[in-house]
């Protein structure tokens, strides 16, 4: 990879200052930003580690929401909140592979929004709110597009508000290789409103289904899914798999998530 | 550039490489711990597995400045000064859970890091946490039942007998 400058602040302060240069990008747990840098597809100049800031990581669990640092790795995610929200563990835990789940965090998945990652699906259907160290951000307004977030030039992350969901699943269809979502289905339900977040399928990333909300709202069963499915037009087509065939995998996931959610 | 310091296998250590150093660059080429290896270096492979603060991790995806002040494990750790092999390298041994061994370093680490975890792991549970670590020759099956017998179960009924 081409030649980068490292700074490593303390705290969020720091950090902020040190992005305040034009050159300088975040680099959090690293899991997509190193291997796109040795690809050379990204280059920059100064990365400022955001690893060694204590007050961005950690997880609290206050009355019906569970506030998660921006820097908290998905393994930490996966274990702290399996007894409050065990569907955001699970999705946590089925990230990658244990030793990807040890760096990669909430922050740095959610700011570069892949459109087959797992995180923005929970955050989509659970109506979390993105923190940043200027704002909070709703999560329908989070999201904007492939690789792309509402989050300015120089804002960072700093940590996300889950209200806990009532009842709530994610069902996931990997790809095996990379073991991201081929198509992935979160399901969240409480205080009378179902949220459908889809990951995977998407031209344009994470999207909610409406007509399966709309469904699940008058009856949150498997059964609310029969004949619906969404318009293949604008899903993703590769080697993969067709538009045609994501669109079928999207109502055999939500099934699957309402089933689980049903435990 | 940058100075690093790290504990490695209980060694204070440090060096001063530029700031792109990947932690498995420092452990290989500043160190000369050559245990540690790059498989694909895009982090699919595992052979790179370390402990960072006792959490496995790959060496090829991390920089070495992020691992400053760290406690790092690697595979040259794992045998008694006297050669005398951990329990899970020896069943390693045992049970032929290697053929080219190029991917036996994070294998063995990734062991290590799982029995910590779950010291009683089911085979399920096994394949399951190794998703991340890939055997070309795919001796999966003698690999899992080293693992197993690592832990101090039964291997006779299990997938490769």
């Amino acid at each position: 990879m081409y030649e980068v400058i490292i700074t490593r602040p303390r705290s969020l302060a720091e950090a902020i200052e040190a992005l305040g240069d034009d050159n300088a990008t975040a680099l959090a747990g690293g899991q997509t930003l190193i291997p796109t840098m040795k690809q050379r597809l990204a280059a920059p100049e100064v990365l400022v580690s955001l690893s060694g800031i204590d007050e961005l990581s950690g997880v609290t669990i206050g009355d019906g929401e569970i506030t998660i640092g921006a820097a908290t790795t998905h393994a930490e995610v996966a274990r702290e909140v399996a007894g409050a929200c065990p569907a955001l563990a699970a999705l946590a835990g089925g990230i990658g592979d244990p030793a990807v789940r040890n760096r990669g965090t909430i922050g740095g998945s959610l700011a570069n929004n892949d459109p087959a990652a797992d995180y923005p699906a929970a955050v989509l259907a659970c109506d979390a709110t993105i923190i940043t160290n200027d704002r909070e951000i709703r999560s329908d307004e989070f999201f904007d597009g492939l690789f792309s977030t509402a989050l300015l030039e120089g804002e960072i992350i700093t940590a996300v508000r889950f209200p806990m969901p009532e009842r709530a699943a994610y069902a996931k269809f990997d790809q095996p290789a990379s073991r991201f979502a081929l198509t992935g289905v979160f399901v969240a339900a409480g205080g009378g409103v179902v949220r459908v977040a889809v990951t995977g399928a998407g031209e344009d990333g994470v999207f909610r289904w409406d007509a399966a909300e709309q469904a699940l709202m008058k009856d949150f069963s498997p059964s609310a899914i029969e004949g619906l499915s969404p318009d293949p037009s604008g899903m993703i087509g590769d080697l993969h798999g067709t538009p045609e065939y994501r669109a079928h995998l999207v109502g055999v996931m939500t099934k699957r998530a309402v089933e689980a959610a049903l435990g | 550039m940058a100075e690093v310091s790290m504990t490695v296998n209980g060694t204070p250590v440090s060096g001063n490489v530029p700031d792109n150093t990947l932690l498995v660059d420092f452990l290989r080429e500043t160190l000369e711990l050559t245990g540690t290896h790059v498989g694909c270096d895009t982090s699919q492979c595992g052979a790179c597995v370390v402990h960072v603060n006792g959490r496995a991790v790959k060496a090829c995806t991390m920089f070495a400045v992020e691992a400053e002040g760290a406690e790092v494990a690697t595979i040259e750790g794992e045998a008694a000064p006297d050669g005398t092999l951990s329990a899970i390298q020896q069943a390693f041994q045992d049970h032929h859970g290697l053929q080219c061994g190029f991917c036996t370093p994070g294998m063995v680490m990734s062991a290590k890091a799982l029995l910590a975890e779950n010291p009683k792991p089911t085979e399920a549970e096994i394949r399951e946490y190794l998703e991340g670590n890939i055997c070309r020759c795919t001796g999966y099956h003698n690999i899992v039942k080293a693992i197993m017998a690592a832990s101090g179960q039964d291997v006779s009924k299990i997938a490769a007998e």
